[in-house]
């Protein structure tokens, strides 16, 4: 007995795995693929035909009056592009009324790349400005039913990524990170029950693609996923005094059919819906092809990679837009639209002026891409670095502490 | 979003409370009101806008012939003697909405007041009606005390009748026995404050943090004199909770710290460096420097906590594995 709020969004909600009418394959987008033909992911027909609105100028300027500060590199560039209801969120907080943040990471490899940290990255970015709690969802049980791993092994892994997630410099005094494995307790999975009672196997398969082939857990994640964009979901962190808290999620744009559905949901349960700011796909190292993809080794930046690595893997597999000889590089400068240097670049190097400057000269071919390559070295460089100093101090001890179960009194402090 | 008279009344029409409404002109005092109204045979009302050291905000709402003695309340709500003052101008259309002479306790709709408490004068009670503001003084509505209190509850507000002319002694055997009554949060005023819901459990004066919300930097409206120099104190004791275990601020001091005494050292040894190679040097060494001090100074944060924390754990656990071992014996 699907209500008619969920049968319109079955309507509108686009075919799973990205195919026209015809049958013809355009862009896949989707929580498990992600590949475009020709390669390059066209952005601006996947905020159509997902629905959701794109991140404007007068947003950020929005975001930069109210935090008293400039916006974050990620949001100037656009790296961070999309978004639902964020301008809810920031009247909301003008008037007073916080909000909390929620992201989440599907912990299938201990090796994480700088793909995998600019979700992460960008919400301890929101928690500074903003001051808010954020809770943080280590989903091993999904790695579990998807990817065959052993519950033993999918737990080890959270536990690994918790501390590069915690390396980040998230607030142990306004953060909770958290497993499914270990959390599930009554009040996360009466959410989970309460929002299962809401939506259909239908409507499963219609968002994901499932088939009956498909293990049954496979359907059931989605609701669990969906559950921490609930304050109740977390009694020992939101007392009734919050309990109708807004929540803001930050991810990549490829989880947006799981928090459409969750939208569809929440005014069901009286709940806010929970908003959204979503990015683009980090580009890998060969070119504008997809995502970043943890098999290949050398088509990202991983946080484990020393400085010589770094070094070797730019300068030998990042796909370059300048010309073939320096005669003609001098002569027509390179092709800005396809330089992955120049891409990262873009959403690394913080200062302005010196990207300007650098585009300028680049495309001119006053600079070569020796040059170019040579100062995304140093930018990744500093990057890793302080990311694996952070992480050879994050100890046992620490993981155990941002995953109690235990109240954030100062979390607006 | 403010709310007008006529949202007001609207809203009163929704929740189906008959009430008389009376236009008349802008009027000041109670004296000036009974000119217009006496006629509708209701109980006139007074209400004063108040604020305690701790600026935290009261209406005291009672009828016009009730004797209301702001030391004795101070008193009684626990906030010693000559504890309460009347709020600032400025409170009333930041915080009310309202324009002067027009406090009503139907200001309380607004989002902005919901850290103010009302108490109102019990004497409401037994009135036939009793006559109120609707957030402008060129009206006056009557309305029966059990309408009133349904238009209360609707806004989440318990109501709170309290004999105002009692005067009982408070001491060390007699608790102040309105200190219930006292906001659990203050309000920053003017501009952004933290936002609490009304809660229907009595607020321990002395429990509660304050916290202040760091204020955006381009907030166009200024603190008055007056209030600058009260919440200087208080402003310093909330603040330094928060600031003690926040990163940036700490980042941003070590840095200022290092840059004066190192700008100093220069002088000492050049004068020819100017001022402004200097400045230009310092920004460019905080830029380069600042992320990595940020990190650090988070992890020493985060792995102290995480330290205090274990010990928190084993200290609860210590007695009863001490026990254990006692018992085995």
């Amino acid at each position: 007995m699907a209500s008619t709020t969920g049968e319109t969004l079955a309507a509108a909600e686009p075919i799973a795995d990205g195919r026209t009418e015809e049958g013809e394959e355009e862009q896949v987008v989707n929580p498990w693929e992600v590949s475009a033909k020709g390669g390059k992911i066209d952005y601006d027909k996947l905020v159509d035909r997902f629905g959701c609105q794109r991140l404007d100028e007068s947003l950020i300027q929005r975001f930069e009056r109210i935090t008293g500060r400039r916006a974050h590199v990620f949001l100037r560039r656009g790296l961070f592009f999309a978004h639902r209801d964020l301008s809810d969120i920031l009247d909301a907080y003008e008037r007073g009324e916080k909000f909390y943040l929620y992201t989440g990471r599907g912990p299938s490899s201990e090796s994480l790349h700088l793909g995998h940290l600019v979700p992460f990255m960008f919400t301890k970015y929101l928690q500074d400005v903003f001051k808010v709690p954020l809770v943080i969802q280590l989903t091993d049980d999904e790695k579990c039913m998807w990817k065959g791993l052993s519950v033993e092994e999918s737990e080890r892994l959270a536990r690994e990524n918790a501390k590069d997630i915690i390396a980040c410099g998230f607030d142990i005094e306004r953060t909770f990170i958290f497993a499914d494995f270990s959390y599930m307790s009554p009040p996360i999975y009466k959410n989970i029950v309460r929002i299962a009672n809401c939506v259909t196997g239908n409507k499963i398969v219609g968002i994901f693609g499932l088939t009956l082939e498909d293990y049954g857990g496979k359907f059931f994640f989605p609701y669990i996923q969906a559950a921490p964009s609930f304050p109740s979901s977390f009694p020992h962190i939101f007392s009734d005094k919050y309990s109708k808290l807004r929540c803001l999620i930050p991810c990549a744009i490829d989880q947006d059919p799981y928090f459409r559905m969750t939208r569809d949901v929440a005014p069901r349960l009286s709940y806010h819906k929970p908003a959204l700011i979503e990015s683009k796909f980090f580009p890998a190292l060969q070119g504008e092809s997809g995502k970043m993809s943890a098999s290949d080794p050398n088509s990202a930046i991983y946080v484990t990679d020393s400085l010589k690595d770094i070094k070797n893997k730019v300068n030998r597999y990042a796909f370059s837009g300048g010309q073939d000889t320096i005669e003609k590089q001098r002569k027509f400068g390179a092709n800005l639209e396809v330089d992955v240097p120049v891409k990262y670049l873009n959403f690394f190097l913080d200062d302005d002026a010196e990207l300007l400057s650098i585009k300028e000269k680049y495309g001119s071919g006053a600079m070569l891409t020796g040059e170019v390559k040579a100062r995304l070295i140093e930018v990744l460089s500093e990057i890793v670095e302080r990311h694996q100093r952070a992480r050879a101090a994050v100890t046992e001890e620490m993981v155990d502490a941002f995953m109690a179960v235990r109240p954030l009194p100062r979390m607006f402090g | 979003m403010a709310f007008t008279k006529d949202q007001l009344l609207a809203r009163l029409q929704e929740l189906k409370i008959e009430f008389l409404s009376c236009d008349h002109p802008a009027v000041m005092t109670v004296e000036e009101q009974a000119k217009y109204v006496g006629h509708l045979g209701g109980a006139l009302s007074k209400n004063l806008f108040l604020k305690d050291k701790k600026h935290r905000l009261y209406i005291i709402s009672a009828l016009a012939n009730t004797k209301v003695d702001l030391k004795i309340l101070s008193q009684r709500l626990g906030l010693g003697k000559g504890g309460l003052r009347m709020a600032p101008e400025e409170a009333l259309p930041e915080i009310l909405h309202v324009a002067l002479g027009s406090v009503t306790p139907f200001a309380l709709i607004n989002e902005s007041a919901r850290s103010v408490s009302l108490l109102l004068d019990k004497g409401f009670k037994s009135q036939r009606y009793c006559l109120f503001h609707p957030l402008t003084n060129e009206v006056t509505i009557a309305l029966t005390p059990s309408d009133f209190d349904k238009f209360l509850l609707s806004i989440g507000r318990e109501p709170a009748y309290v004999d105002l002319e009692d005067c009982p002694v408070v001491g060390k055997d007699n608790p102040p026995d309105l200190a219930y009554l006292v906001p659990a949060e203050a309000l920053n005023l003017p501009g952004g404050a933290d936002k609490v819901p009304p809660t229907s459990a009595p607020a321990q004066t002395n429990a509660t943090l304050e916290q202040k919300t760091k204020q955006p930097t381009q907030k166009p409206k200024e603190p008055s004199k007056e209030q600058k120099q009260k919440s200087g104190k208080d402003k310093i004791n909330a603040d330094a909770v928060a600031d003690s275990t926040n990163v940036e601020k700490f980042v941003e001091k070590v840095l200022e710290k290092v840059s004066n005494v190192f700008i100093a050292e220069l002088s000492k040894q050049s004068n020819a460096v100017d001022g402004n190679i200097k400045d230009h040097m310092l920004e460019g060494v905080k830029q380069r420097v600042s992320s990595d001090l940020l990190s650090m100074t988070m992890t020493l944060k985060n792995s102290v906590y995480a330290q205090g924390f274990h010990a928190g754990m084993e200290s609860t656990l210590y007695p009863l594995a001490n026990k254990k071992i006692v018992e085995r014996k």
